[in-house]
């Protein structure tokens, strides 16, 4: 317990106002990922871009392009939005190329662990970059998000599979929608 | 208008000495003179816990307390935001908090407000970690420390926080640079439960499920040009349509209007008398601060209503690695230093230089040199003097990044003198 108020001396007020008009400079979330910026270590098959500068970093996206299995040879763009209660809560992910893929829908949302549930303040942005890469290399059609898809790779994984290389590569109609070649673009 | 009497019980308080007084208490009329005119306080929140706080600082003798809120008065709010009638509804939170404490305790001066200005102290009545962790860096940016990483008193800007959730509670006193800060202690805020998304799509088990899939998933399929506003009538309705259709999709019983504004903005039930107990737990604490008639509370309080009263008192220890509230290092440069010889200067000290292996640079959100994803933009910088990169006639607090670090390291530069840290 200190003493910080002392009514007889009235000094104090001098003092906290030249303090004032000192702005906040930045939230708490920010300097978190400054942390995480300045660390992030990402696989060679990931690229990042931050569209609104270098000192605006809480708005960024990100192209990954699969170094193996199914997808190899697509790109995907997502975009990454941080929020100010960051690391409490997690970046806000979203899959803007159009993709057909067990565990992301058609508007681009992501059934990953650790993006919603299983979050945890010690995970990292460079983190969830690792999560999207293994998303890619192993798809889990037991958790769907887009079911179709799920119940396709379950059922005729042969079928699936040529699918996936088709609507990558030179784009494709699967089930009524059309997903154009994955070339790391925002699609539609 | 003076009440005969009315200051018997403060001044039973403040004019004598006793036990537990805090350290260097000075009894006597001048103190409630001082509460009652030179004391300024901030209250954060004109909410549930937000209304018994002004109430209960009003009628402690505070007289000039000023009240910020951005919200606007709901029906739901009556039956616990007492300083609120049916008439009400739809006006500022702040405006009618202050006119009615105003109206019915002479002697208060409230005024709403809606910039910062200069507080003895800030009084928290939130309901968010996130509001709490702005108001948190707001007292802390106030924050100095003398050469020997020692606080100025004069520049801490003390808080205390109440929060209430349903039976529960808790009450803290914040001084930055003595107690810990919200970031210090951030682990304290159990996560949010959020359910998976592919359950939400394709398992839905309980109306919650459907409520959040009509949210998350169907609004901005369906509605991709509207924001949803938790706030807005319709908005809430069609949320609750739509999940009441995919409730009989899955024969799911229970969605109810209420229980989809109960999900969608994640309210538990308010229980008035929590609000009532941790408000005037934060009100002597305020108190107590001001005046030192007794002994605060160090520094945590959590109060369990569920099962009888149940309260524990808990002294949480600072995180001195902090990057909101700890001292940081203090560290001389030349305006010339470029960032480079400074990074290296870092590198090189026997304190600092091991800690760190690769180091980034920030000045508050302008990022001077970052390895990773933007070595390339910042590397130019690196060769620029400081006096260029930062306003040299501010006090410059710049975060050092690194793998070897936790969180980042607070360097405070000093110009002129020899380069090198001043601190042991």
């Amino acid at each position: 317990m200190i003493k910080l108020f002392s009514v007889k001396e009235k000094q104090k007020k001098d003092a906290a106002a030249a303090a004032n008009g000192k702005a906040v400079k930045q939230s708490a979330g920010e300097l978190r990922l400054q942390k995480d910026i300045s660390e992030l270590d990402l696989p060679k098959n990931v690229s990042i871009r931050f569209p609104d500068g270098q000192d605006k970093i809480m708005n960024f996206e990100i192209t990954l392009k699969p170094d193996e299995g199914l997808y190899k040879g697509g790109a995907f763009l997502f975009t990454f939005a941080v929020p100010s209660g960051y690391p409490h809560d997690p970046p806000k992910v979203k899959c803007l190329t159009k993709v057909y893929h067990p565990n992301i829908d058609l508007e681009g949302n992501i059934c990953l662990n650790i993006l919603r549930e299983d979050w945890k303040p010690v995970l990292t942005i460079t983190a969830v970059v690792y999560g999207l890469n293994f998303l890619f290399l192993a798809p889990n059609p037991d958790d769907p998000l887009n079911k179709e898809a799920a119940q396709m790779m379950q059922q005729s994984p042969a079928q699936f599979e040529r699918l996936v290389s088709q609507s990558i590569t030179r784009g494709c109609a699967i089930g009524g929608d059309y997903f154009p070649p994955a070339r790391g673009e925002r699609s539609g | 208008m003076e009440l005969e009497g009315r200051w018997r019980d403060l001044d039973y308080l403040l004019t004598r000495q006793g036990n537990v007084v805090g350290p260097g208490f000075e009894p006597g009329q001048e103190i409630r003179e001082f509460l009652q005119d030179g004391c300024r306080v901030l209250v954060v929140g004109a909410g549930g816990l937000g209304c018994e706080l002004l109430k209960d600082l009003a009628l402690s003798g505070f007289g000039n307390i000023d009240v910020i809120d951005m919200d606007t008065i709901d029906v739901s709010n009556l039956n616990r935001q007492f300083l609120f009638r049916m008439g009400d509804v739809g006006k500022s939170k702040a405006e009618v908090a202050s006119a009615r404490i105003m109206e019915r305790i002479p002697g208060v001066t409230e005024k709403p407000l809606d910039f910062y200005e200069q507080f003895h102290v800030i009084v928290l009545g939130l309901d968010s970690l996130e509001a709490r962790r702005y108001m948190n860096s707001v007292a802390c940016s106030f924050l100095e420390y003398d050469e020997d990483g020692q606080p100025d008193l004069s520049t801490v800007k003390p808080m205390v926080d109440g929060g209430t959730e349903g039976f529960k509670g808790h009450a803290r006193v914040l001084i930055p640079g003595v107690t810990p800060c919200f970031e210090c202690t951030l682990w304290l805020f159990p996560p949010q439960t959020k359910f998976p998304l592919c359950t939400l799509a394709e398992t839905p088990r309980s109306p919650a499920h459907c409520i959040e899939y009509a949210k998350i998933i169907l609004w901005p399929k369906e509605r991709p040009d509207d924001t949803f506003d938790a706030d807005c009538e319709e908005h809430m309705k069609w949320v609750y349509s739509k999940a009441l259709a995919r409730a009989a999709e899955f024969g799911i019983q229970g969605v109810t209007y209420q229980l989809t504004q109960g999900v969608v903005k994640n309210i538990i039930p308010a229980i008035a008398s929590t609000n009532a107990i941790v408000a005037a737990q934060c009100t002597l604490e305020a108190l107590k601060m001001v005046t030192m008639c007794s002994t605060g509370l160090n520094n945590y309080m959590m109060y369990v209503g569920t099962d009888g009263v149940y309260t524990l008192t808990t002294p949480y220890e600072r995180d001195d690695k902090c990057p909101i509230c700890s001292p940081g290092v203090s560290y001389a440069v030349q305006p010339t230093t470029t960032l480079r010889q400074l990074i290296d200067g870092l590198m090189e000290d026997p304190d600092l230089g091991k800690h760190l292996s690769a180091p980034s640079v920030s000045y508050g959100s302008t990022n001077l040199y970052m390895r990773g994803a933007l070595e390339a933009q910042t590397r130019a910088n690196l060769d620029k003097p400081i006096s260029e990169l930062v306003d040299t006639s501010d006090n410059v607090v710049l975060h050092i990044n690194d793998k070897r670090l936790v969180s980042a390291m607070k360097i405070r530069l000093k110009f002129g003198g020899s380069n090198g840290s001043m601190e042991t």
